[in-house]
C-alpha cells in the first residue's frame, strides 16, 4: 500500500502531502530527509530507492517532484504510472498543471487525489469518474 | 502573470500565497506566516461569527501553512465546525484539514465522529463519499467501534452507487487494519466476493484491495475468490484494448487493476482444480507473450503499464513455483530487461530475477545472465542497481560459480559505495564458507576480505575464519603461512593483526621450520604491530606471546621481557595488566609439562550455523535468541558467537579444556561436566594420539586402546594426526543414512556402506589412501569397550593386504548382530605408518540402536491403546528441546523416515506434529517403540515424547533423536 504522497518543488518546498498512515514521529525532517534523497538523483538513476523500511518511487514533472512512499509489496511500476495519472488529471481540470495551480487551489487538488487514492490504496483510475465530483461541486458554486 | 485560482477564487488566500513566495529570506517567510497566524487565530476568537466563506478561506490558508512545515495548533474546531455546513465546498474543506491536520488522538473525536454520522445516513452520495474519505483517512480506534457496523451494509446494497461502494470498501479497510474486531463478520463477506464480477472496474478496483487484505487473515473465507479473480483477469487480458475503453491506459486494459488481481491470487497456491489452473496458466502465458509484441506506442507510459503486469505475474509465477516452463521463460524475459535501456527496468529485473534464483526449477536458467549481471555491476552508474546485481550475484551462486563470483565481488569491493561495504563483506564471507573450492582458498578469500575491506569486516568474520582453521587441521599450516606473509605488508589492518595473532599462536609452530618464519621471527612480525594495536588486540597479542612460551621454549626469554615490559605491568588498561601479570607468573612457575596442557591446541569448535548468516539475517531477532541460549546449554568448547567471555581472544586467560575433555562423550546431550565424566566410562569419537609440542595431559582417557599405539615401534608422531573435527558430527549423520563418508583428512578417506535387515547388518569400509605414498602396517582393529561386547557382536574380516598403495582404496567387511539394546558405539581404530611416521586415527563406527529398527504401519485406534498401555514409569521419556536446526516439516519427516520410524498420517489431530511407531529387533528381546513429535514453529522448540517397553531403549533412542532436531 501506499504510505504518503508528496509534490514538492525543486527548491524542496512541499506543495502537497497526503498520509495515509501517520509517521511516527518527525514528519517534518523525515519529509525533508526524503526530499533531500529524491531531488539529489540524476536522471539516470532508477526511479526507485529504498528509504529505511520502505521504498520510495518519484517522477519528476518539469520543476515539480511526485514523490511517492511504498510498502514492499507494492508494484513499483504500476506506482509510477499511477503518478503519471494523477498528473495527467491535474492536466485535464487545470489545464496544463502548474505549480501554481496547486497552491491557489490547494483544497482541489487533494479533491482530485482524494476521488484516486484512499487509504492507501487506488479508488478510480478513470480520470472522467475521478473529476465528476469536482465538477459537479464547481458547478454549484457557480 | 495572472495567479486565478480556479472556481470561486479566495483573494485573501492568493494575496497571502503571493506574498510567501516573495519572501526573500527564510526570516521573512517566517514573519509572514506568524503575522497570518495571529490575524487568524483573532478572527477566530473574535466575536463576530465568521461566514463560512471566511472559514474556508483561513482554514485552506492553515493547511497551506501546515504544508511549509509549521506545526498548526488551532483551527481544528472552526474546521469540524465546518462539517456541519449544507454548503458542499464548506463541508468539502473542513473534511480535508481533518483529515491532513487531524491524528488520531485528537480530542474533537467524537465531535468529527458525529458528523461523519451525519453525513453518512443522508440520502446524498456526496456527503457520504466525504464522509466515508475521512473515516478511510482518520480511521481511529473509536471511529471504528463507532462506524464500523455501518459500512458493510453501503457495499453490499443493491441501491449504493458504485462510487460509494468504492469509497466504502476502501473505508473498511482502514477500520479493518485499526482495529479488526470491529468489522462484523457475517453474510456480507460471501456477497463481497462477488464485487469481483462487478461491471464497474472501479468498484472491482476497491474491493480487490479489500478482499486482498481480508483474505491474508482468513484465507479459508475468500477461497471462491480465486476462482472469480482468475476469470475476471482471464477477461481483462484477453481483451483487446478497445474493450475497456474507459480503463484502458495507453493501449493497456486496466493495468492497476490486473496487478491487483494477480496480488490477491499470491494470497493462495496454485488452484487445484485443472480447468481453473489451466485458465490461469493461458492468463500468464498471454502476459508473457504480450511483453515479446511490438509496443502499440512509443511512449514511456504504454511500456511502464504493461511491464507493470509482467512483473506482478512473473512474482505469481515465483509464488506458485509449480510451472517449470513458466518460470523459465520468466526468467528468459528478465534476461532481456537485463540489458534495457530502462534503468528502471534493470533494476527490477534484477530483483525480480534473485528470486528466481531460488527456484530450483529456474536456478539453472538464471546462472546463465552471470556475466550479464558482472557486467552490470561494473558498469551501473546507480549504486541502487548495483546493489540489486550484488543481491542477485549471491542469490545465484552454488558450488559450480562460486570461485568466479567471490572473485568478482570482492574486486568490486575495492570501488564499492561504502554504504553497501558491510553487507557485501558479510555476503562475499557467507559464499566463500558456503561454497569453499578447498579450504586454502576460504582462507585466502577471507584474509583478501581483511585486507581490501577491513574496516567493514565485523567480528563475526574474522571469528569465523579463525573457528574453520581450527577445525580444519589439513590447512591450519597453509593457514599460518598466509597470514605470515599477510603481516608482512607496511600496513595492515588490525583485524589482519587479529587473526595473525591467534593463528600463529595456535599453528605458528606448523611454519617453524622454515627460518624466515622462525619462531624469533614471527614474534618480531607480531610484536612490530603491537603498539599500533587497540587494547583488545594488544590482549589478544599477549595471549599469542603466552601461547609461543609454550610452542618456542627457545625464544622465552624475549617473550618475558615483553609481558615483564612496565608498560604492560603497569598499563592503565585492567585487563591488559591483568593478563601481563598472570601470563609473566605461568610462565615463570609453571613446568614446561603444566604449561603444555594449560595451553594445549584449541578444541574444536561444534558446527551449528555460521555467525556470519546469524548477522545477515538479524532482522529477525528471534533467530539470533535461539543460537545464544543453545549455545549457553552446549557449551563444552567455547563458541565463536556467543558471548563476549566465548570470543577467541578471551579464551586463552581461562584455561582452554584440554582436547581430551572436549571429544565427545557417547552419550549425546549432556551438559559439559557430563563429558568429563563419561571420559571413565567410554573412548571418545576421535582422540589425538599425541602431540610433539605437548606432552598429553592424560591420554589415558581412550583405555587400552592407546596403548596398542606404542606397541609398534613409533618413528616421530605427527601433530596433523591429531584431530578430526568432523568425526562426531559426521557420526551422527549416519543416525539417519546408512552410506556416506565416516572421515575425511588429507591423508586418508573413509567411506560406509552399511545394510540392515532385523537384529543383523553388514557394513562395508573403504579406506582411499589420498596421498602419493603407501600406508604401511595398516591395520584396522573394531573393539566393543565395556558392556558393549555384550549387546553386540561384532565379526570383522582382516585385511588381505597391510599396505594401501598411493591413491589406492581397500575394503573391509564388518558383520554386526544386535543382542540386547546398547548406547556406546564399537570404536574403530586405524594404526598405520605414513612416510616414517606412526598414525592412529579413532572413530566412532557408526552402529547405533536404531539401525535395528523397523517401522511399524497401525491405526489410530491401535495407536492410542497401545500408547495407553505403556504408561509404567520409565517407559515414557520427554523431552522440550530448542531446535538445533531450522524447523521444517519435510526435514523432519525424511529425517523421522531416515531414523527408522513408520510414520502413522492423520492419528494426530494437528498436521504439524509427526507420529510414528516401530520396533527394534535385538536377538534377546523386541522392543515395540512409539513416538510423538510437536514442533513448536514460534518458539522454535520440540517437543518429543517416546514411550517404549524397555526403559533403556526409551532413554538410548530419545537421546539420539535429540541430536537430530
Amino acid at each position: 500500500m501506499l504510505k504518503f504522497i508528496l509534490l514538492v518543488n525543486k527548491q524542496g518546498q512541499t506543495r502537497l502531502a497526503q498520509y495515509y498512515e501517520h509517521p511516527e514521529h518527525e514528519r517534518v525532517s523525515i519529509e525533508r530527509d526524503i526530499i533531500r534523497k529524491c531531488l539529489a538523483r540524476e536522471d539516470s538513476q532508477c526511479s526507485f530507492l529504498e528509504y529505511k523500511n520502505f521504498k520510495l518511487v518519484y517522477r519528476r514533472y518539469a520543476s515539480l517532484y511526485f514523490i511517492v512512499g511504498v510498502d514492499h509489496t507494492e508494484n513499483e511500476l504500476a506506482i509510477l504510472e499511477l503518478i503519471h495519472n494523477i498528473v495527467e488529471t491535474y492536466d485535464k481540470y487545470f489545464d496544463k498543471v502548474c505549480e501554481l495551480d496547486i497552491m491557489f487551489n490547494l483544497d482541489k487538488a487533494y479533491m482530485i487525489l482524494e476521488e484516486m487514492v484512499m487509504n492507501g490504496r487506488i479508488v478510480e483510475m478513470n480520470q472522467n469518474r475521478i473529476l465528476l465530483p469536482i465538477r459537479v461541486m464547481d458547478q454549484a458554486a457557480q | 502573470m495572472p495567479t486565478v485560482a480556479k472556481g470561486d477564487a479566495m483573494r485573501g488566500l492568493a494575496v497571502f500565497i503571493s506574498d510567501i513566495r516573495n519572501c526573500k529570506s527564510k526570516e521573512a517567510e517566517q514573519k509572514r506566516i506568524n503575522k497570518e497566524l495571529a490575524n487568524i487565530r483573532s478572527k477566530f476568537k473574535g466575536d463576530k461569527t465568521l461566514d463560512g466563506y471566511s472559514k474556508k478561506k483561513y482554514v485552506c490558508k492553515l493547511l497551506f501553512i501546515f504544508l511549509l512545515g509549521h506545526d498548526i495548533d488551532f483551527g481544528h474546531m472552526e474546521a469540524v465546525n465546518l462539517l456541519s455546513s449544507n454548503k458542499y465546498t464548506e463541508k468539502q474543506i473542513g473534511y480535508l484539514f481533518i483529515s491532513v491536520l487531524v491524528n488520531t488522538e485528537s480530542e474533537l473525536i467524537r465531535l468529527i465522529i458525529q458528523a461523519i454520522k451525519n453525513d453518512l445516513f443522508t440520502r446524498n452520495p456526496v456527503h457520504i463519499c466525504l464522509a466515508l474519505q475521512c473515516i478511510a483517512n482518520i480511521g481511529s480506534k473509536e471511529m471504528a467501534e463507532a462506524l464500523a457496523p455501518e459500512i458493510p451494509k453501503l457495499i453490499v446494497s443493491g441501491e449504493t452507487l458504485d462510487a460509494v461502494k468504492q469509497s466504502a470498501c476502501l473505508c473498511l479497510l482502514r477500520l479493518f487494519r485499526t482495529s479488526p474486531e470491529t468489522v462484523p463478520s457475517g453474510e456480507w463477506t460471501q456477497r463481497v466476493g462477488h464485487l469481483l464480477n462487478d461491471q464497474h472496474l472501479g468498484v472491482v478496483t476497491s474491493a480487490t484491495s479489500l478482499i486482498h487484505t481480508l483474505a491474508q487473515k482468513t484465507p479459508e473465507d475468500f477461497r471462491q475468490c480465486v476462482q472469480l479473480a482468475i476469470s475476471r483477469l482471464s477477461r481483462i487480458v484477453t481483451s483487446s484494448y478497445t474493450d475497456l475503453q474507459d480503463y484502458t491506459y495507453y493501449f493497456v486494459p486496466a493495468p492497476w487493476l490486473s496487478v491487483k488481481l494477480l496480488r490477491l491470487l499470491q494470497v493462495y497456491p496454485p488452484p487445484e482444480d485443472p480447468a481453473m489452473r489451466g485458465r490461469l496458466n493461458e492468463c500468464l502465458e498471454t502476459i508473457l507473450n504480450k511483453a515479446q509484441e511490438p509496443p502499440k506506442s512509443k511512449k514511456v507510459q504504454h511500456s511502464n503499464a504493461k511491464n507493470a503486469v509482467l512483473f506482478e505475474a512473473i512474482n505469481l509465477i515465483i509464488h506458485h513455483d509449480t510451472e517449470p516452463t513458466l518460470l523459465v521463460r520468466a526468467c528468459n524475459q528478465l534476461g532481456q530487461f537485463l540489458q534495457h535501456r530502462e534503468t528502471n527496468l534493470r533494476y527490477l529485473a534484477l530483483e525480480s530475477m534473485c528470486l528466481l534464483a531460488s527456484s530450483e526449477f529456474s536456478h539453472e536458467a538464471v546462472k546463465k545472465h552471470m556475466d550479464t549481471v558482472i557486467t552490470a555491476l561494473k558498469t551501473e552508474r546507480d549504486v541502487s542497481v548495483r546493489q540489486r546485481a550484488v543481491d542477485l550475484l549471491y542469490g545465484m551462486c552454488d558450488k559450480s560459480n562460486a570461485e568466479e563470483i567471490v572473485a568478482e565481488m570482492l574486486s568490486y569491493l575495492e570501488t564499492a559505495d561504502y554504504s553497501i561495504r558491510e553487507e557485501m563483506v558479510l555476503k562475499v564471507a557467507i559464499l566463500a564458507e558456503k561454497y569453499p573450492v578447498d579450504y586454502t582458498w576460504y582462507v585466502d578469500t577471507i584474509l583478501n576480505l581483511i585486507r581490501i575491506a577491513g574496516d567493514y569486516v565485523s567480528d563475526e568474520v574474522w571469528y569465523r575464519v579463525i573457528q574453520i582453521v581450527i577445525n580444519r587441521d589439513d590447512v591450519q599450516g597453509y593457514a599460518a603461512k598466509v597470514v605470515f606473509e599477510a603481516l608482512q605488508a607496511p600496513a595492515c589492518h588490525e583485524n589482519m593483526v587479529k587473526v595473525g595473532g591467534y593463528i600463529l599462536g595456535e599453528f605458528g609452530n606448523l611454519i617453524a621450520g622454515d627460518q624466515r618464519s622462525s619462531p624469533m621471527v614471527q614474534f618480531q612480525l607480531l610484536h612490530s604491530k603491537y603498539h599500533l594495536c587497540s587494547a583488545p588486540t594488544r590482549g589478544l597479542l599477549l595471549s599469542t606471546y603466552i601461547k609461543f612460551i609454550n610452542l618456542f621454549p627457545e625464544i622465552k626469554g624475549q617473550l618475558q621481557d615483553v609481558l615483564r615490559n612496565n608498560n604492560n605491568l603497569q598499563n592503565a588498561d585492567a585487563e591488559l595488566q591483568q593478563r601481563a601479570i598472570e601470563y609473566l607468573q605461568l610462565s615463570t612457575v609453571a613446568s614446561q609439562d603444566v604449561l603444555a596442557t594449560v595451553l594445549e591446541e584449541m578444541p574444536p569448535f561444534p558446527e551449528r550455523e555460521s555467525s556470519i548468516l546469524a548477522k545477515l539475517k538479524k532482522k529477525k531477532p528471534n533467530v539470533s535468541d535461539i543460537e545464544v541460549k543453545e549455545g549457553k546449554k552446549s557449551s563444552n568448547p567455547p563458541t565463536l558467537n556467543n558471548s563476549a567471555a566465548n570470543t577467541p581472544e578471551a579464551t586463552p586467560a581461562s584455561a582452554p579444556v584440554p582436547v581430551m575433555a572436549a571429544a565427545p562423550a557417547p552419550a549425546p546431550v549432556q551438559s559439559a561436566s557430563d563429558d568429563l565424566l563419561g571420559l571413565s566410562a567410554g573412548p571418545a569419537a576421535a582422540v589425538p594420539v599425541t602431540n610433539n609440542f605437548a606432552a598429553p595431559a592424560a591420554p589415558a582417557g581412550g583405555g587400552g586402546l592407546l596403548v596398542d599405539v606404542f606397541d609398534t615401534p613409533p618413528a616421530q608422531n605427527n601433530v596433523s594426526t591429531a584431530l578430526a573435527p568432523q568425526a562426531e558430527d559426521n557420526f551422527f549423520k549416519f543416525a539417519i543414512k546408512n552410506n556416506g563418508v565416516l572421515f575425511e583428512n588429507e591423508l586418508l578417506q573413509i567411506g560406509v556402506k552399511a545394510e540392515y535387515k532385523g537384529n543383523l547388518g553388514r557394513l562395508g569400509l573403504f579406506y582411499g589412501n589420498k596421498t602419493s605414498y603407501p600406508f604401511q602396517f595398516f591395520t584396522p582393529t573394531v573393539s566393543c569397550p565395556g558392556e558393549l561386547a555384550s549387546a553386540l557382536n561384532v565379526q570383522t574380516k582382516p585385511l588381505d593386504v597391510n599396505t594401501v598403495e598411493g591413491g589406492a582404496q581397500v575394503q573391509q567387511i564388518i558383520n554386526v548382530e544386535c543382542i540386547a539394546d546398547f548406547l556406546d558405539a564399537p570404536i574403530l581404530s586405524i594404526k598405520f605408518s605414513y612416510s616414517g611416521s606412526m598414525q592412529q586415527i579413532n572413530l566412532m563406527l557408526p552402529v547405533m540402536l536404531n539401525k535395528f529398527f523397523e517401522p511399524v504401519e497401525m491405526d489410530a485406534t491401535t495407536f492410542f491403546n497401545r500408547w495407553k498401555q505403556l504408561n509404567s514409569p520409565g517407559q515414557e521419556e520427554q523431552k522440550i528441546f530448542k531446535a538445533t536446526y531450522p524447523i521444517n516439516q519435510d526435514n523432519s519427516r525424511t529425517k523421522l523416515l531416515g531414523f527408522g520410524f513408520g510414520l502413522l498420517d492423520g492419528v494426530d489431530p494437528n498436521p504439524d506434529n509427526f507420529v510414528g511407531a516401530g520396533i527394534i529387533k535385538a536377538q534377546s528381546s523386541q522392543v515395540g517403540c512409539l513416538l510423538r513429535l510437536e514442533p513448536n514453529m514460534q518458539a522454535q522448540m520440540y517437543r518429543l515424547t517416546l514411550r517404549t517397553s524397555s526403559n533403556s531403549v526409551t532413554t538410548r533412542l530419545a537421546d539420539l533423536l535429540l541430536k537430530l532436531f
